[in-house]
């Protein structure tokens, strides 16, 4: 009943209830917007660390001080295969370790060539990283054992050596070596820094040791903890193993690094919900403003009625029947307002996804939250107009011209 | 003379206004009372009281001091919620200006009063309905003012006071807008209302052959009321 006389109200004034409704629409329009933008950009980066793997460490050389010059991190070869397989075998926070060496090859396939990373791994990398092995297998112990010539490809690979053909048991050949092929790697996309984690080739670290460079250190040790709480305790404990296996003193430094991806991870996702929020409450004072806006119509509305207000009282409204009539107004005119924003907000985040390619979260919770409260600034700012009405008297408003 | 079935008795009625630090008195003592199915004209100068009289009759205003039994209620004390079921219930206002709703169809100016006492929907286009074509305007349901003449928005007006089944009417100057013949066929209305429907029906005016309609007049001046007679009956003449 209410809800009628409030829809009767808003349409007698069209244009003017738009324009009120503007401030609302924009404020939650926004808001549903810098959300959804704020909400993507954290899924992006949560997808970004999940490819890296979770609870994951690695252990890189340190650096070293000759003559007085520090070389940079990497600068030395302190660690050897026996590293990694001491720390699986002796840190019990530890769950896998893969030694890796990296080195940028020229790959020749088919009848195609192409430059891509090599990368030198043991079997347990797979799970370490979280490697999806699409077709064929990946690299087992056995291959690690015998220095085998066998390689994994990435999907960017794939598709510069092999359009059209079927890739496994074909040769390839690295640095004139010809290679088996004896798995495709699963798609995993870009890092956060846009590094093709596709374009790869991965071989046992042995041969990669042995044959493509000729050294007997690895370049890293990725490592996987049991769990995430126990990433903290495990990167203490391999640093002791480390150490007592690189015999250092203890007034030296470590010679090698370890660094924990979670711990990045970490920052770049609060770093994304510190925008989300940002960008959430910039939108929020839009809604204010909105607010004021139906806060000041209503106000004018209830002056321009007064004289309603006195016949309603004559025939019979109490207070609480005229408070409620204009509160009721001003709600559905928030809501009005509210919906056609969430609208818009879905509409213009579908916008900024096609155009700016970004990534865009609307989260439903998000819009519920904003309906909610656009019904709530409704009441809010309704709620002082309509106490205005309520305590009119009758007498005056009735004389009002 | 305590009549044992007066429909408003009032005793001693003061009405103070304070204009800053003057006080002005709108009513010095008013007592009267009026039977249920009485037609009074209530007459006197503006500034006479007879206004403030009206309002505190219609239950918009307080009295400063003094008793106003409305069907044996003693309606002074009661509270502004109350003030407004007696309104909505016991009461139909008709104003000078017709004070209906712009925009808004005859028969939903109708149903205004309704609104407020939770009748059903389909009761209260029934009422409405019916009201209206007690007035002759069954067929202008979905008029809005501005389509309708002065003597067809009073006519309105007059069902909307009509619609739920007032023991009292007040008629504030309603003639004051319409031209005579117009007026005429109000006052018609009113004197039907009152002979055929048993309504009790009080009117304020300043114009005599207006007031002649009524078969009581009372005249105020200076807040005191200076003659009270029962009049011949003008629709026997």
């Amino acid at each position: 009943m209410t809800l009628r006389i409030a829809l009767r109200a808003l349409r007698r004034n069209k244009l003017r209830s738009f324009l009120t409704m503007l401030g609302i629409i924009i404020g939650v329009g926004a808001v549903i917007t810098m959300v959804a933008i704020g909400e993507g950009a954290k899924a992006l980066v949560r997808s970004q660390i999940a490819s890296l793997g979770t609870n994951v460490l690695v252990v890189l050389p340190g650096t070293v001080t000759m003559g007085g010059a520090r070389t940079g991190s990497g600068g030395v070869q302190s660690l050897v295969d026996a590293d990694a397989k001491a720390i699986m075998e002796e840190v019990p926070s530890v769950a896998l370790a893969s030694p890796t060496l990296r080195q940028t090859q020229q790959i020749i396939g088919g009848e195609q060539n192409w430059s891509a990373a090599v990368q030198g791994v043991a079997p347990e990398l797979q799970q370490i990283r979280d490697w999806v092995v699409e077709e064929g297998r990946f690299i087992s112990p056995a291959d690690v054992d015998a220095a085998a010539k066998v390689a994994l490809i990435g999907q960017t690979v794939l598709e510069n050596l092999f359009p059209n053909e079927e890739p496994i048991d074909q040769i390839i050949r690295i640095k004139k070596i010809p290679f088996r092929i004896v798995g495709i790697l699963g798609p995993k996309g870009q890092t956060s820094q846009g590094t093709d984690q596709d374009d790869i080739v991965m071989i046992p670290y042995t041969t990669m040791q042995k044959r493509i460079m000729g050294v007997t250190y690895v370049q890293g040790i990725a490592v996987r903890a049991v769990s995430a709480d126990k990433v903290k305790q495990a990167q203490t404990e391999i640093a002791a193993l480390l150490r007592q296996r690189h015999r250092l003193p203890p007034d030296r430094d470590d010679d090698f690094n370890i660094r924990n991806l979670s711990d990045i991870a970490e920052a770049a996702s609060n770093s994304a919900t510190v925008m989300a929020i940002l960008l959430g409450s910039i939108a929020s004072v839009s809604l204010l403003v909105g607010g004021i806006g139906i806060m000041n119509i209503m106000l004018v509305s209830v002056t321009e009625r007064t004289r309603e207000i006195g016949i309603r009282m004559a025939v019979g409204a109490r207070s609480r029947d005229i408070m409620l009539q204009f509160i009721v107004e001003a709600v559905v005119m928030a809501s009005i307002g509210g919906a056609l924003g969430v609208l818009i907000g879905i509409v213009s985040s579908d916008i900024v996804h096609r155009t700016m390619e970004w990534p865009i979260l609307v989260r439903p919770d998000i819009v519920a939250i904003a309906l909610l409260v656009s019904s709530g600034v409704g009441i809010f700012f309704g709620f002082y107009p309509a106490q205005k009405a309520a305590h009119l008297d009758p007498i005056e408003a009735l004389r009002y011209e | 003379m305590v009549q044992i079935d007066a429909l408003i008795r009032v005793r001693d009625l003061h009405k103070i206004y304070k204009m800053g630090d003057v006080e002005v008195p709108a009513l010095r003592g008013v007592s009267l009372g009026i039977d249920a199915g009485e037609f009074v004209a209530v007459m006197g100068a503006s500034g006479s009281g007879k206004s403030t009289f009206m309002n505190i009759l219609g239950c918009l205003d307080r009295p400063s001091r003094g008793s106003y039994l409305l069907e044996g209620q003693e309606v002074g004390s009661l509270s502004p919620d109350q003030w407004a079921a007696i309104r909505n219930h016991k009461i139909g206002f008709v104003f000078q200006g017709f004070n209906l709703l712009p925009r808004t169809t005859a028969l939903e100016n109708v149903e205004l009063p309704m609104m407020y006492n939770g009748l059903r929907g389909g009761d209260r286009y029934k009422r409405a309905l019916d009201a209206l074509s007690l007035v002759g305007l069954g067929d202008r349901l979905h008029h809005t003012p501005n389509q309708l003449s002065g003597g067809q928005q009073q006519r309105v007006a007059v069902a909307r006071a009509l619609v739920n089944r007032p023991s009292l009417i007040l008629a504030d100057e309603p003639t004051g807008n319409l031209d005579s013949t117009t007026s005429a066929e109000i006052m018609e209305l009113f004197q039907n209302l009152n002979a055929k429907e048993g309504i009790t029906v009080v009117l304020v005016t300043h114009e005599h052959d207006i007031a002649a309609y009524a078969k009581r007049q009372i005249h105020f001046r200076d807040g005191l009321v200076t003659s009270d007679e029962k009049t011949e009956k003008r629709d026997t003449e």
